[in-house]
């Protein structure tokens, strides 16, 4: 009789299983499975007989040092660090200064605003590279005339080399934009209207106001808005894979990892893919990726925890 | 329980009916990159075929040229390609093979219908096994506004120094760009300029088969002279040619804006639809002085059988049709541009397209120089093509810095020309 309700309590909690499962089998299933096992095919490489033999990290070696592989894979990489950071420097500030108008009080058709900005995130990829290859075409487009009201002459923007990977960047903030401006419009009207007000009170101007305590009180989403453009950028490979094609050119000047790992891994015209090379660059992608959320993880979630506890 | 009998007979009735049927009416699916030939299967070539074989089906299903040749390989792994394959032109198509994705067609009646030169792109290096039904080649050329030239009083150029006087005439008249070529999507510069104006530099067939044995060098003679020859371009193509696109290109002709445009035949289809003023075609002018003209006639498409198909035998029987004289006259007509390769004679219907395999009689034919087995190691020989001659159009290499870092990347791993 005394056994069952001690039984009962030490009865492992199955709802907690049911619960996790769904996550854990499709997880496991789609993501984890085929990442682990996409590493596993980078230390292997084509063996004569048609099949693959195990070379351990001779491919990463052969990406880093041979140079048929690494002129076009340090060049992804600096292309894509490039991309990075003119997203760090223009998207997630005018995303920032767009929540900031958004949120103040004296703004009218706040969510017309809203909507229309958010518009383009929406949209599909191709239709935004096919509307901007129209609008910057030295053929026909319309960027003369707009540019020219502001003394800018036309250039052929997606045609030169210095020009087309800031251009494709600005696009890919253009369409994207959407995304910080919404995170970061949350955070700031969940701050309490009191602090602000006691601020006024206290006499600090607006500039005041924002630099003091709204932007201390939305760092964690500007942290999450950090990690989320990390990510989504070294992934980046729609936009330039629709406007460049996967040759993103012009010589390479487009190339970021990802149109660099499907032109290894599927092949390109004559160039037959190589699975295994093209495991490799897509291991590395996954390293620096990796490496990166870690930093946020240690380097700024937990300083703002510590900070959160002292207060 | 009279009515549940009747519902049974006439259940089992219809489900023999329908039973029958799926035995009897096969569907083969077509792999292509050929997007643009999708109404002439579905309109001219699969009704003839489906009314000489009435219970097969066939359905065209084209991806995109660009990504063809990597969803052809993702499908194929992946066990779900379509019956029939069109197959790319020599190391694409032999590696299929060689992975066991392709059947060998060497006693498929009607194969003796084609040529060893219309075999040779989808043979076994040792010539042992055919891989493929030759299709079509295609030849490039110029085409020409023939309304500009007769407003600026030109005539067709037939050597270089003409074809240099045409274009400095539309040049100086501003009215039209005097070449429609862009370099964004980068290959036109390289099968439209390089492959299109260079055989008569290194004398076709004699330069091709000199690199492959290596004897002759991309950064030496009638090769390096090629690249010369397509880095005086520069000055005759439209503003802003950087980041012209293909289409932008084809757009711009067919509106009337430009003069000439490099072309491949397969452009006459499209320029016949769209364009609305007399169009003109000239061959690759010679340099000056010399007697052979030269021009690219390039095995291009052919069509092979999955291994793996379900209905092989069905797949065996199109492919058959396929090297039948009826099929060689109606692809070239229904396709104006995509010139059969069939020894059956053919009559053209449409003149400009005649035009352009007539020069095959007054021309030596060659293919393009990285095709067959220059293009198997990296970097691949192909692609340094199409970037580096964008590269010499965009002016930022010079003709001999293009011709050396091609050759380099050639020499890199291919032996024979190694140690030059």
């Amino acid at each position: 009789m005394n056994e069952m309700p001690a039984g009962s309590r030490r009865k492992f909690p199955i709802h907690i299983i049911v619960f996790l499962a769904p996550a854990v089998i499709i997880y496991t299933l789609f993501m984890i499975w085929p990442l682990l096992d996409s590493l596993r095919l980078s230390l292997y490489a084509p063996s004569p007989d048609g099949g693959v033999t195990f070379v351990g990290f001779q491919n990463y070696a052969t990406l880093f040092n041979d140079p048929n592989y690494s002129e076009r894979f340090w060049g992804a990489l600096r292309n894509n660090v490039v991309f990075f950071i003119i997203h760090m420097a223009v998207q997630n500030p005018v995303g920032l200064l767009l929540a900031s108008f958004l949120a103040s009080r004296v703004t009218r058709f706040r969510t017309v605003f809203r909507t229309l900005i958010f518009t383009p995130t929406v949209l599909s990829v191709v239709l935004v590279g096919f509307i901007w290859r129209l609008i910057l075409s030295p053929l026909w487009g319309i960027s003369e005339g707009i540019l020219a009201v502001i003394g800018i002459e036309n250039q052929p923007w997606l045609g030169l080399p210095e020009t087309a990977l800031p251009t494709l960047s600005l696009v890919s903030v253009w369409q994207y934009v959407g995304i910080p401006m919404m995170l970061f419009l949350a955070a700031l009207i969940a701050i309490p209207d009191e602090i602000i007000e006691a601020a006024q009170v206290d006499g600090a101007t607006g500039w005041n106001v924002f630099w003091r305590i709204k932007l201390p009180l939305i760092l964690p989403t500007v942290g999450i808005v950090g990690v989320l453009t990390f990510v989504g950028n070294f992934n980046a490979f729609d936009l330039i894979y629709t406007t460049q094609t996967a040759l993103a050119g012009p010589n390479f000047a487009t190339d970021l990892l990802a149109t660099l790992f499907y032109r290894t891994f599927f092949g390109f015209q004559l160039q037959l893919g190589n699975p295994t090379m093209g495991a490799t660059v897509a291991g590395v992608m996954f390293a620096i990726i990796l490496a990166g959320v870690l930093v946020y993880l240690f380097g700024w979630q937990r300083r703002l925890l510590r900070n959160e506890v002292q207060l | 329980m009279k009515n549940v009998l009747l519902f049974a007979v006439l259940l089992l009735l219809a489900l023999s009916v329908s039973g029958v049927g799926a035995q009897d009416q096969v569907t083969l699916v077509i792999e292509s990159w050929r997007n643009d030939d999708l109404t002439a299967w579905e309109d001219v070539l699969i009704p003839a075929f489906e009314a000489a074989y009435p219970n097969i089906n066939v359905e065209f299903a084209p991806t995109a040229p660009t990504e063809y040749n990597a969803a052809l390989n993702t499908k194929l792994e992946g066990g779900t390609a379509g019956d029939l394959i069109t197959c790319r032109p020599f190391d694409l198509s032999l590696a299929l093979f060689q992975q066991g994705h392709l059947t060998s067609l060497n006693d498929l009646p009607g194969m003796e219908n084609f040529g060893d030169v219309a075999k040779s792109a989808w043979i076994t290096d040792d010539g042992s096994d055919v891989f493929c039904v030759p299709m079509a080649s295609v030849i490039h050329g110029f085409l020409y506004n023939a309304d500009v030239f007769a407003e600026l009083g030109l005539s067709e150029p037939t050597t270089e120094s003409e074809f240099y006087a045409v274009l400095d005439a539309i040049k100086a008249d501003g009215n039209y760009a005097p070449l429609v070529m862009g370099t964004n999507d980068q290959w036109e510069s390289a099968t439209m300029g390089f492959q299109n104006i260079g055989p008569n530099y290194w004398m076709g067939e004699e330069g091709r088969l000199g690199l492959i044995a290596g004897t002759a060098k991309y950064n030496e003679g009638g090769f390096l002279a090629a690249f010369e020859a397509l880095a005086k371009w520069q000055p005759y193509l439209p503003d802003g040619y950087q980041a012209q696109t293909y289409p932008d290109s084809q757009n711009m002709f067919s509106l009337g804006l430009g003069a000439i445009y490099p072309a491949g035949s397969w452009d006459i289809s499209v320029f016949r639809s769209q364009a609305d003023f007399e169009l003109g075609a000239f061959p690759p002018p010679v340099p000056d002085g010399q007697e052979t003209c030269y021009i690219s006639d390039h095995t291009d498409i052919a069509m092979g059988m999955n291994a793996a198909s379900a209905h092989s035998e069905e797949a065996r029987l199109f492919l058959e049709w396929m090297t039948t004289p009826e099929f060689a006259q109606l692809y070239s007509n229904a396709i104006p541009g995509f010139f059969s390769l069939s020894n059956a004679a053919i009559t053209l219907d449409d003149p400009l397209a005649q035009e352009f395999v007539d020069w095959r009689g007054t021309c030596e034919s060659t293919i393009r120089s990285a095709y067959q087995i220059l293009s198997r190691g990296t970097p691949n020989n192909e692609t340094e093509l199409w970037s580096y001659s964008a590269q010499l159009l965009n002016g930022a290499l010079s003709a001999q810095e293009a011709a050396d870092a091609i050759q380099a990347g050639l020499a890199s791993w291919y032996e024979p020309q190694m140690g030059g």
